[in-house]
């Protein structure tokens, strides 16, 4: 055996059984667990890192290759240029509307009006969904009428909503916040009903008073589900926003999509869509991050 | 017994309280709008809808079209989330450009569509599919990852072939979640239908029969076509719900063995 392979081999394994006085074996072990313990650490790092990249890497492949197979097939026209504009073609619109302002324009149009409408829909959609959830006539008057609202999408509401209050901001409004207001309201509701009896018993036994049951033990134990709540709702707000710039707007993320469809740019109108898609993506990060953030006091189970 | 049948009562008071509004708008002319129509205007022109077959010929265009995209997607959806389910490296290649993809707000598709399927029923039929897609295989994949180790570990014991494992373990341990998506799934083609039928405006449907009274400024008709949208949703629910817990009734008896 070489020396060298032979010195790799005692540095990582243990000591082999060798004829040593047993106080120096204990010590000489003694001194090397650390090192051993480091390098299964910087062993066990490293082949993170390496999974890690690979993972990374292997997410590319399929986005890159069908890159690849969409220029060569702008580059070679197999598909009309008016039908699948180039990469590069949308890239450069992607960069011109947003020097020119025109995005960021229509982008703070529709972040104003998911905004408010989220807002009001969520607030009063906790409003309700605490009614709901604690008091049983609020519940038995109120909610056949409720499940009857949200039986009917907001797409259908749409219609009725343009005849009512025209297609001016209050539509949007009204819309978006119909969107949020379901899931919030039933989540709310759910949340609340669904706090253990045990520990609605533990806090009579202690002779909780209305208000600290309500605060120490219903909100705390029904914060996840809200919070899921409050999360569809936004979610259904976002979704409800396209919509109605789609059908109902001059302006907005949404109208430039039905615009460039209209003068058939699909360059921009693909710009258009991945700027809605990654604004999805990194409002579904930000709300994951609050999320653990806003749980962090719930231990994880075993 | 009547005690319970007044409690159900008082779920009518607010809906009847506010037919009751309504009907006083319209009798006291509190506004001259022609939107303010009666509800007995809604109520003839339910009657006509009905028997002139129009509504029929309208809904059962959307319930077709919502049919078709329905089972084209759910099919897709189950096979590409058992895939991604099923292996670590499909998962690996194709997870994250899933995630990033069910991102883009479903309506935002309809201009593309539009322009690569025309503005017939592919267009819609393409749209309805992508909308039971997602939520297909994000439930199908939850299911599968979901599914708890020590059952595998057990099947192991018994040295299960891998299409037993499949049925016996992997499958019923999976279904509920995958019934959850394939409910979602259900409750967005219906609302892809009516989106598809007002942005791709060709043909019959529900969303066009509402179309068509918004833009005449039929308020009756209007009316009428969300309550028959409502009608429809909440019945597909239903259906679904008594289906779903008939396949998974032996999950219930197992908890009530307890």
């Amino acid at each position: 055996m070489p020396a060298v392979l032979n010195l790799v081999l005692t540095a990582t394994s243990p000591a082999p059984a060798a004829p040593l006085p047993e106080l120096a074996q204990t010590h000489k072990l003694a001194r090397k667990q650390p090192r051993a313990v480091g390098a299964v650490a910087w062993q066990g790092l490293r082949s993170w890192a390496a999974d890690w990249l690979l993972a990374w890497s292997l997410a590319w492949v399929v986005p890159l290759l069908l890159l690849a197979l969409w220029s060569v097939c702008s580059h070679y026209e197999w598909i009309a240029l008016q039908v699948l504009p180039s990469p590069q073609q949308v890239w450069t619109t992607l960069v011109d509307l947003t020097r020119s302002g025109e995005l960021l324009d229509n982008l703070q149009i529709s972040a104003v009006r998911v905004l408010y409408g989220f807002g009001i829909g969520a607030s009063v959609g906790l409003a309700l969904g605490v009614g709901l959830g604690l008091s049983r006539s609020f519940n038995a008057y109120v909610f056949p009428l409720f499940k009857a609202i949200s039986q009917v999408p907001v797409i259908g509401w749409l219609p009725l909503l343009m005849l009512l209050v025209g297609i001016d901001e209050a539509l949007k409004f009204l819309l978006i916040a119909k969107a949020a207001l379901v899931p919030v309201a039933v989540n709310t509701c759910q949340g609340i009903q669904g706090v253990a009896n045990a520990h609605v018993e533990v806090a009579k036994v202690f002779r909780f008073t209305r208000w600290q049951l309500l605060s120490k033990v219903v909100f705390p134990a029904a914060t996840a589900q809200i919070w899921n709540g409050l999360r569809y709702g936004f979610t259904h707000a976002w979704l409800a926003l396209v919509v109605v710039e789609l059908l109902a707007s001059s302006e907005g993320i949404g109208f430039m999509i039905v615009y460039g469809r209209q003068l058939f740019q699909l360059d921009i109108v693909l710009a258009a869509v991945v700027v809605v898609g990654v604004l999805g993506y990194l409002i579904d990060k930000l709300l994951g991050a609050a999320e653990s953030h806003l749980l962090r006091w719930r231990k994880p189970g075993l | 017994m009547t005690f319970l049948h007044l409690n159900k009562l008082r779920g009518l008071v607010l809906p009847a309280a506010l037919l009751l509004l309504w009907w006083l708008a319209v009798d006291r002319q509190w506004s001259t709008s022609p939107i303010l129509v009666s509800p007995v205007a809604v109520w003839d022109r339910a009657v006509l809808q009905v028997s002139s077959g129009e509504l029929w010929a309208a809904l059962s265009a959307s319930l077709w079209r919502d049919a078709q995209g329905f089972v084209i997607g759910t099919l897709a959806g189950l096979l590409f989330g058992s895939l991604l389910g099923g292996s670590r490296w499909f998962e690996k290649l194709l997870g994250p450009s899933f995630h990033t993809l069910k991102q883009i707000s479903l309506f935002a598709w309809i201009p593309l569509l539009s322009v690569w399927f025309g503005l017939g029923d592919s267009a819609k039929i393409a749209f309805i599919a992508m909308a039971a897609f997602f939520p297909v295989v994000l439930n199908t994949f939850e299911g599968f990852r979901s599914v708890p180790r020590e059952l595998i570990e057990v099947a192991r014991v018994f040295a299960f072939t891998p299409l037993q494992l499949w049925r016996r373990v992997v499958l019923p341990a999976a279904a509920p979640s995958i019934f959850t998506g394939i409910h979602l799934s259900l409750i967005y083609t219906w609302l892809a239908t009516l989106g598809a039928e007002y942005l791709l405006v060709s043909g019959k449907g529900i969303g066009n029969t509402l179309i068509d009274g918004r833009e005449h400024f039929w308020m009756d008709l209007v009316l009428f076509g969300v309550l028959v949208i409502g009608a429809v949703g909440y019945a597909l629910n239903h259906a679904l719900s008594l289906i779903e817990k008939r396949l998974l009734a032996w999950r219930q008896k197992t908890i009530a063995q307890y």
